[in-house]
């Protein structure tokens, strides 16, 4: 075992670590918009497939890595697109300024979380 | 380091750290959203930062990939409706684990089929593909489940642990043959293939309540694929982020579990996976007692707190909106309303604090359990919508309940209760709920929707007469 795969190591049980502490103070209130998010986090292996899609190396991993640049990005854009709508919902109460009206169908938010380049 | 390479760290620097500002802004409501758009910046910046990198010579793929990707991850962020989040976020992790095998694939092919693979790049290669294999037929049968085009109740058969632990025990045999033996390629592809079985033997015997477990397990499976993605091509982020959703998914698998008072092997290899053989307490001999609206709705016009306990119900009746409009009439008559959240209510983690959210509700009147448990006892009527394992007092008082210490809602405590449920059929795991027989229950029968339809339009002419 060579020196990165040590260091490499050290980085993934602190980040884990790190998102124990962090996720333990999570409301159960907003668990459904953690999982989303999260979910849409962990689509950063869209890094690896970007480089497995356009690095020529060969036709399978280009294939492949087509495919797995899709999933990721249907991810990536569903996955933070979706963690915003939710939490856009949550509001503290004693504002009696909230509409009034029935939110169902809600107006498409400012696409700032599309994080599509 | 050329300028290029310290550009490409450097965002994914910048990623890490804003995925994990991301997560903690989730701790509170209001600081969330701002929060998670700033680790959607951190993602951008990260695709950014990889598009750079010297290796990346052709763009077609990539290109055309994140073109399909966006045409149909829109709509599956925009459209999909609060209700159906659940199966929404199972189909998710199949994404997520897919693209992670995928370049675990690609990965090993490329490196001659194994052949310049190293002993530790392949413990992290088999173990991507192994997790992720299992995650993506995994997840794909718990959306099944969750969506219904697969049975929801458990599927089961004689001498499925024994399968099951066989099948298991084979992939991982090929696992540790491929660490000691990277050039193996037929033993690396025949693990794919097993742990896409393995998956599917997975989740077939687990029964739509234990659904939130799953979901959770998965979660972190998926998470785990992808931290592992990153020890095989060396890519720091990803270790980050994989170690980052697999930790909350191990946390939220261990919330859910002890809110059902089990253990995970209680749930993966099921008790409630097999018909309830003694069925604890029978219900001969008593009998509910039904109510109309127009009753149901008189006690509500006077009552002056009412504690709301929505459960999967509430969810499949799309109900929320009319749970909404029944508290803002009880409000305007003076009362008080509510909401009394169990954490495996629902089929995931949080499902009703969305719909409610999502029906407008602030958020500060979402009680979780240990919350609102004491307050029940004070409550004039306590309002069950669509919830029956969650509430059922055997819980605390019946020692052969299969769901025996299961921590649950006091709804049992409070002055007066009205059901609201479409049949007497038992709930998820088949167990009577005494609560329904109490002195103090009443029914009302019908799909939640349209009583509650029918409750507000009742609460609203008393207040008019």
């Amino acid at each position: 075992m060579h020196g990165t795969s040590i260091i490499e190591l050290y980085v993934f049980v602190l980040a884990g670590f790190v998102g124990f502490q962090i996720i333990t103070k999570v409301p159960a209130l907003l668990h459904t918009p953690l999982m989303s998010a999260t979910n849409a986090i962990s689509a950063i292996s869209l890094v690896g497939s970007l480089v497995a899609a356009g690095s020529d190396q060969n036709r399978v991993a280009t294939w492949l890595g087509f495919v797995a640049v899709t999933a990721a990005t249907i991810n990536v854009v569903g996955g933070f697109l979706i963690t915003d709508r939710m939490l856009k919902m949550f509001r503290h109460g004693g504002k009696p300024g909230a509409p009034a009206g029935r939110p169902g169908a809600s107006p498409p938010p400012p696409s700032t979380a599309g994080g599509r380049p | 380091m050329s300028a290029a390479e310290l550009f490409t760290q450097a965002s994914y620097l910048a990623a890490s750290v804003l995925f994990i500002l991301g997560l903690r802004s989730l701790t509170k409501p209001d600081s969330a959203r701002r929060g998670m758009q700033q680790a959607a910046l951190g993602m951008l910046l990260a695709i950014v930062g990889t598009l750079t990198k010297h290796e990346i010579v052709d763009y077609k793929f990539i290109v055309a990939g994140l073109a399909i990707g966006s045409a149909i991850g829109y709509p599956l962020g925009m459209f999909v409706p609060m209700t159906a989040m659940p199966q929404r976020i199972a189909i998710s992790h199949m994404f997520g684990a897919l693209a992670a095998t995928l370049v675990g694939i690609a990965e090993f092919y490329t490196l001659g089929n194994g052949v310049q693979v190293t002993h530790a790049t392949m413990a992290a290669l088999g173990f991507e593909v192994m997790f992720g294999a299992l995650t993506i037929t995994g997840s794909f049968m718990a959306f099944g489940k969750l969506q219904e085009f697969l049975p929801g109740v458990p599927v089961t058969f004689k001498g499925q642990n024994a399968v099951n632990a066989l099948l298991f025990a084979v992939t991982l045999g090929l696992f540790v043959w491929l660490v000691y033996q990277p050039a193996t390629p037929w033993a690396f592809y025949l693990m794919c293939v097993l742990g896409l079985f393995v998956g599917v033997s997975l989740v077939l015997p687990i029964g739509g309540a234990d659904m939130p477990v799953v979901i959770s397990l998965l979660n972190s499976y998926a998470g785990l694929a992808s931290a592992a993605t990153g020890f095989a091509i060396n890519n720091e982020v990803l270790i980050i982020a994989g170690a980052l959703d697999g930790a909350s998914g191990f946390i939220l698998s261990m919330v859910m579990s002890k809110a059902m008072n089990r253990s995970f092997g209680n749930i993966l290899f099921g008790a409630f996976g097999k018909p309830v053989e003694k069925t604890a307490k029978t219900a001969t001999g008593l009998s509910v007692k039904p109510i109309s609206a127009e009753d149901a709705a008189i006690q509500l016009g006077y009552a002056r707190s009412v504690i709301v306990v929505p459960g999967y119900g509430m969810a499949v009746a799309q109900a929320q909106h009319a749970v909404r409009d029944l508290a803002d009439l009880i409000e305007k008559n003076g009362g008080e309303v509510k909401y009394a959240i169990h954490p495996v209510a629902g089929r995931m983690p949080g499902h009703m604090n969305v719909l409610l959210a999502e029906a407008n509700i602030p958020y500060d009147k979402l009680k979780e359990m240990e919350e609102i448990n004491g307050e029940f006892s004070q409550a004039d009527v306590a309002l069950v919508i669509g919830a029956n394992d969650v509430v059922n007092p055997a819980a605390r008082n019946d020692k052969s309940s299969p769901i025996y210490g299961m921590p649950i809602l006091n709804v049992d405590q409070a002055k007066s209760i009205i059901v609201m449920k479409r049949s007497m059929n038992p709930g998820f795991a088949g167990i009577e709920n005494e609560l329904f027989y109490d002195d103090k229950t009443s029914m009302l029968f019908g799909d939640a929707k349209s009583s509650l339809e029918k409750l507000v339009a009742e609460v609203k002419a008393n207040a008019a007469a």
